[in-house]
């Protein structure tokens, strides 16, 4: 990865001689920019130099500095690393230049960067919050920032030892539920103005026709069950068109970015596993990849290979799931479902056994795994990968490809471009299926995925029907990697170095990437050498997929709205963090 | 393509999985239910037909390595005391994600220095994650990860706070649950004591 920016360093440099200078804190990559330039950088990095996919955007706080910087990682659709950017303002009054004219798949995250560091960005279309409700008080990933009920600022609590003394967080807590609010906010007095305000922001069209119809505006969600948990979209509909669609989030909000910058590195390990809960293990993996490129250890060969094998697993597992959930948005109701549930549930009987749970997998560890594979378990994923999985995904393949109502709802119904996908950061079966051959595993390849014989699939039409169609390939590609894994796994340890509970982690930053199941999963990590991380930020894949939601659906029926949301494959544990 | 055909073949495939669970009855008899063996097909990768097991009166077996809400082993002593692993060193407590570990350590009397033997020992279930990481990096085998989750009670507020008392649990149930784990580690300390006492042998 660092060679690939080495290559490109000169032209960037060269380019934008005193504009643009490399980022010389020690254990930092990229380059830094002055707020003023960003654009015209920006600019010439997407029109010059093919740097045409933002995939991330995050703030950072830098409080004994006194700064606060905006990190954003550029790649190329065509493969290769990250170009990293990074511009840093004023802590008192931050704002940046938005980038969303130019690559609107910064909508959200630039939305959440304010919501959460109050990093004001100039030019945005909708700068309002995202993730916390609309009366929140104050902007919480900021170092300075406390919730009523303040422990302490760091784990490992002093209270727990030696002298602890056991109480519960309600009887300590002032207001007995956790909340803060405005000075001069009363909660009883308060009226969702904001909602107007949301309201008034969305597209009407110009009614040309005589008919005196009225565009009426509606909230699907946040409690509806095509939904998959608790998530809104507000409607306006002409009809039973949908003229604009505005999704809202948060409602599962927990800021799961402040708590991992109070746990040590290790104790972030299990939380993980509680973002896109369906995929425990690939949100492992990439939290793991993350923090060793910061350490610096490289996990044994077997370690390599048993993490291969648990993410392609747990892509198989995430594929037919939302298939079988795609199926019931249709109005199958829960019979596919419950086919692809009976496979999951034996691949999850596979990670109870060598990880001791389910679905909160807590598997991986920095420099290795926590448990090497019994034999017996073995030979159980031998006998699924080999015999039954396919056989069933035959069978899956079978009953709803060619099902008449499956390709009648779903062929040219939410339709993404290429473009369009690219332009709105969408990543993962989403992208590939608009006709973007771009995976993580291919494109910039971390552990041993070079290793292996297998194929990107990709589909041109971007539709729903063809993101199915890609979940199929995508499963049978898993099942052939998993067979070249069983074939080569080697024996030896599973853990480089002994296991330790308090890791050392050296100052500067890291950005650990995976293709999960649902998209780029990416981890932003800065350590500044203490035992806590100074800053932990999640790309969540979902949560950007949704930047493309409302293009899906302009000019769809209402009915479609469900299944292209279906198709998108969102869990909320991951939206809302 | 036939027009129907592609929701036939849905049909097809429905009434497949409805009859094999009868055929597979018939081939397998009446042990498939409510019997050890039975369960046991049910959730092998062979499995054809009825995949659910009847909750409460059917229960999957947990593997050795299933985690839920830790317990602290104690050793039987000759007269049936127990003596507890714990030192109270209190790394459980600081490796636990959501902090549910609270331990008072016991001071002598006469002295007031620590004596390595914890005076409380709490976790709040309600708090816990199951993470298992106090049970992985507990020096000395005390802490465990149990296999019990039939743990719903009617008081939330009295009853989800685990004591000393209660999350006191015998080796000989630690070695029940977890075979292979406790051989290793018997295995371990066996050596280890060995060790101890060739070194003694040598330098006395």
């Amino acid at each position: 990865m660092s060679e690939q920016i080495e290559i490109q360093s000169p032209s960037l440099t060269e380019r934008f001689p005193e504009i643009v200078v490399p980022d010389p804190r020690a254990g930092y990559g990229g380059y830094m920019v002055q707020p003023e330039n960003l654009v015209q950088v920006v600019q010439a990095l997407k029109d010059e130099m093919g740097y045409d996919y933002l995939s991330s955007v995050t703030g950072v706080d830098y409080l004994p500095e006194n700064k606060m910087e905006v990190v954003y990682h550029f790649y190329r659709t065509t493969g290769g690393g990250a170009l990293v950017l990074k511009t840093q303002v004023d802590r008192e009054n931050p704002v940046v230049p938005s980038l969303t004219p130019l690559f609107p798949g910064a909508e959200f995250q630039e939305r959440e960067a304010w919501d959460l560091l109050g990093i004001r960005f100039e030019n945005h279309p909708d700068l309002r919050r995202i993730l916390t409700w609309e009366g929140f008080y104050g902007h919480p990933l900021r170092k300075d920032w406390k919730e009523p009920f303040f422990e302490e600022e760091t784990k490992p609590f002093k209270s727990r030892w030696p002298e602890g003394h056991v109480y519960r967080i309600e009887d300590k807590n002032p207001f007995h539920d956790n909340v803060q609010f405005p000075p001069g906010f009363d909660p009883e007095q308060w009226s969702p103005e904001t909602d107007e305000l949301l309201y008034s922001g969305l597209k009407r069209v110009d009614k040309t026709d005589d008919f005196l119809t009225e565009q009426v505006v509606v909230n699907l969600g946040p409690q509806h069950p095509s939904t998959h948990g608790v998530f809104r979209m507000v409607v306006v509909l002409d009809g039973e068109t949908v003229v604009d669609l505005k999704p809202i989030m948060g409602y599962l909000h927990r800021n799961h970015e402040k708590i991992g910058e109070r746990n040590t590195f290790l104790q972030n390990m299990p939380f993980t596993d509680r973002l896109d809960y369906v995929c425990s293990m690939s949100n492992n993996f990439g939290y793991a990849l993350a923090v060793e490129k910061l350490m610096g250890v490289q996990p044994p060969e077997r370690a390599e290979y048993i993490r291969v094998m648990m993410a392609e697993l747990t892509r198989f597992l995430n594929h037919i799931f939302s298939i079988g959930f795609l199926l019931n948005d249709l109005g199958a109701f829960f019979t596919p479902m419950l086919y692809a549930l009976e496979e999951r549930e034996l691949i999850l009987d596979v990670f109870e056994a060598v990880s001791g749970s389910r679905m909160m997998c807590n598997y991986f560890r920095f420099g290795g795994v926590a448990r090497d594979i019994p034999d017996d378990v073995m030979e159980k994923i031998r006998k699924l990968v080999l015999d039954r999985l396919p056989r069933k995904l035959d069978e899956m393949d079978y009953f709803i490809t060619n099902n008449e109502i499956v390709r009648g709802r779903c062929e040219g119904v939410g339709v993404l471009t290429a473009e369009q996908a690219i332009a709105l950061s969408a990543s993962g079966p989403v992208l590939r299926a608009s006709g973007v051959p771009y995976d993580v595993r291919r494109a910039d390849p971390y552990s041993i995925y070079d290793r292996f014989e297998f194929d990107i699939p990709v589909r041109y039409n971007g539709d729903i029907y063809d993101r199915y169609l890609l979940r199929l390939d995508e499963m049978r590609q898993s099942l052939r990697i998993l067979q070249q894994v069983l074939r080569d796994i080697p024996d030896g340890p599973i853990m480089s170095g002994k296991p330790q509970y308090q890791v050392r982690v050296p100052a500067g930053e890291s950005y650990g990437r995976v293709e999960g199941p649902k998209g780029e999963l990416g981890f932003y990590v800065v350590s500044n050498g203490k035992p806590n991380p100074w800053r932990y930020h999640v790309r969540a894949p979902t949560f950007i997929n949704l930047t493309s939601l409302a293009e899906m659906c302009r000019g769809q029926k209402i009915a479609d709205v469900v299944t292209i949301l279906g198709s998108i494959d969102i869990v909320l544990g991951e939206v809302d963090r | 393509m036939i027009t129907g055909s592609g929701i036939l073949r849905g049909l097809w495939t429905t009434f497949r999985h409805f009859v094999k669970t009868y055929l597979e009855d018939l081939r397998i008899g009446k042990k498939r239910y409510f019997t050890p063996e039975g369960i046991e097909l049910r959730r092998s990768p062979d499995v054809e037909g009825i995949f659910t097991i009847q909750y409460p009166e059917e229960k999957l077996p947990v593997p050795e390595e299933f985690r839920y809400i830790p317990f602290l082993v104690y050793d039987e002593g000759v007269n049936g005391e127990k003596e507890i692993r714990c030192t109270s060193c209190g790394i459980c407590a600081k490796v636990c994600p959501p902090q549910c570990i609270w331990i008072v350590r016991t001071n002598d009397p006469v002295t007031g220095k620590p004596i390595p033997q914890p005076k409380e020992f709490y976790i709040d279930v309600d708090i816990c994650m199951n993470c298992g990481f106090c049970a992985e990096f507990c020096p000395f085998d005390a802490i465990k990860m149990d296999h019990d989750y039939e743990i719903a009670s009617y008081d939330r507020l009295k009853e989800h706070i685990f004591d000393l008392e209660r999350l006191s649990k015998p080796a000989s149930y630690y070695a029940q649950i977890r075979p292979t784990n406790y051989a290793r580690e018997e295995a371990a300390r066996a050596e280890k004591e060995a060790q101890k006492a060739a070194a003694r042998k040598v330098n006395p």
